[in-house]
């Protein structure tokens, strides 16, 4: 063998060891320290947000349904549905407003209707003459919660929402199974006056809506406030408006009159029959 | 440990108080106050940052680029609050929803980037975990005070049991409602403040904006 080795070769120091040997303040070594900076940052903070959603996913819908669970038994009736049936859950359902079908790509639990409104593809405009409740636009979907009795619906409960006087008015209204009868009205949301417009919350007043139809045997859309006197013949659609509170009552009566009209909920309501 | 180093975790708590003292982490001093659950857990969340934070600052102070160091320091912060919030958001949803926006904010709490800045540039990781732990300790103490006084003269409970019945639930005390308002917990730590100083337990010479 011999002398055959090869002649030996300078150390050249590690990329690491030349980085160290940079003065602190070197450009380069300041930039590659940003950016191992921000991915561990990063690294860190998506790892966290990665394994704490499915939690974090539970707790909101736990909190969705003590919510509704709330107003949902707050219904008059929906109690004693719940002992007779010994049914307690109100299952949720995403619809497509415009056939009433179901709509199985919309995930109900992070569903929000309002975010959902005013984007291009995932709400509509309302056209004037139809927009009684001064919305402009709505969401294509919408999510509604039913109470089954065996197979067959008992109650719907639908998200209502229309312009009042101080604000947006936004509620649930209950229906009873046949898409028509009026179970209950509750407000979770309004700006309306206080001792004013306010009344809306007035159990004795959201007591008179218990029973109202939303529609005549022919078909006609006749539920509503009259803020005159309640000509008898309005009687089994209609409430009186609250005195003092024209503009709120009115509101109502047309948040109504949109959602469980034909642009609204009407098509949904109608599979029910 | 040696007595530097308890000075370090001791310090903060009362005679260099960062809220009493220097007069930082004020704001949020003020909005979580009014109960004593959420007093407390904003304390803990806050002492956690703290002390995360200056544990990491510490460990890459030697290699730390002077020209980029804030920027460093805050994005360090910033992830560790998110981490914070994202661990409230799943283990104690209701608390995280009443201390809403203000566990966010603690990126913006002048106690973290201030003990970053004055303390673990300069030390090492574990005199600047004690560090961190004192100052979060600090801090918590003062929300606790603040907020039992609140709660208590303000709803008549403490931890939401009833200390004091209130006229609404059928007894005879009469809740003071400017405490529940954000200008009574300044009332109180404006008090609080002069009371530590008068009572010699801080200095008065040291003030931070």
């Amino acid at each position: 063998m011999g002398d055959r080795r090869p002649p030996p070769v300078p150390v050249r120091p590690s990329w690491f060891a030349r980085l160290r040997a940079l003065p602190p303040d070197d450009p380069k070594r300041t930039l590659l320290f940003a950016l191992a900076v921000a991915v561990v940052c990063a690294t860190v903070v998506s790892t966290t947000a990665v394994a704490l959603r499915p939690r974090q996913r539970a707790n909101r819908e736990a909190e969705r349904r003590v919510q509704l669970r709330d107003i949902v038994a707050r219904l008059p009736g929906v109690e004693a549905l719940f002992a007779r049936t010994g049914a307690s859950e109100v299952e949720t359902l995403a619809i497509d407003l415009a056939t009433g079908a179901p709509a199985p790509s919309v995930e109900a639990a992070t569903f929000d209707p309002r975010k959902a409104a005013a984007d291009p593809t995932a709400g509509v405009a309302i056209p004037g003459d139809l927009d009684v409740a001064g919305l402009e636009r709505r969401a294509r979907h919408a999510v509604v919660y039913v109470v089954k009795d065996g197979g067959r619906v008992e109650v719907v409960v639908l998200p209502v929402e229309g312009s009042g006087y101080g604000g947006l008015i936004r509620g649930f209204v209950a229906m009873r199974g046949d898409g028509n009868t009026i179970l209950a009205l509750s407000f979770f949301e309004h700006l309306e006056t206080a001792g004013v417009g306010a009344r809306i919350d007035d159990p004795a007043w959201r007591a008179r809506w218990q029973g109202k139809q939303a529609r005549d045997p022919e078909g006609r859309l006749r539920v509503g406030v009259a803020t005159a006197r309640l000509d008898p013949a309005d009687a089994p659609y209609q409430v009186d408006g609250i005195s003092g509170a024209t503009i709120t009552s009115e509101a109502v009566g047309n948040l109504l009159r949109y959602w469980l009209g034909d642009h609204g909920f009407g098509p949904f309501l109608r599979t029910l029959r | 440990m040696t007595s530097d180093l308890r000075a370090v975790l001791t310090e903060p708590i009362v005679r260099r108080n960062p809220v009493t003292v220097q007069i930082l982490g004020v704001c949020s001093a003020l909005a979580v106050t009014s109960q004593v659950a959420t007093a407390l857990v904003m304390g803990v969340a806050l002492t956690a940052t703290t002390c995360a934070s200056n544990v990491a600052i510490s460990l890459i102070r030697g290699a730390l680029p002077r020209s980029i160091r804030l920027i460093v320091e805050i994005t360090i912060i910033a992830s560790l609050v998110i981490v914070v919030d994202q661990v409230l958001q799943a283990y104690a949803p209701a608390m995280s929803k009443q201390l809403s926006v203000f566990v966010g904010l603690i990126v913006t709490n002048c106690i973290v980037l201030g003990r970053a800045e004055a303390f673990a540039s300069r030390s090492g990781p574990w005199a600047s975990f004690l560090d961190g732990l004192g100052n979060g300790a600090g801090y918590a103490l003062v929300l606790f005070a603040v907020a039992t006084v609140r709660e208590v003269l303000g709803t008549g409970t403490f931890l939401g049991a009833t200390v004091l019945r209130t006229v609404a639930a059928g007894g005879t005390y009469e809740p003071v409602d400017l405490l529940l308002k954000p200008v009574g917990a300044f009332f109180l730590l404006a008090l609080l403040v002069w009371g530590l100083r008068a009572a010699r337990l801080a200095p008065d010479d040291e003030e931070a904006s």
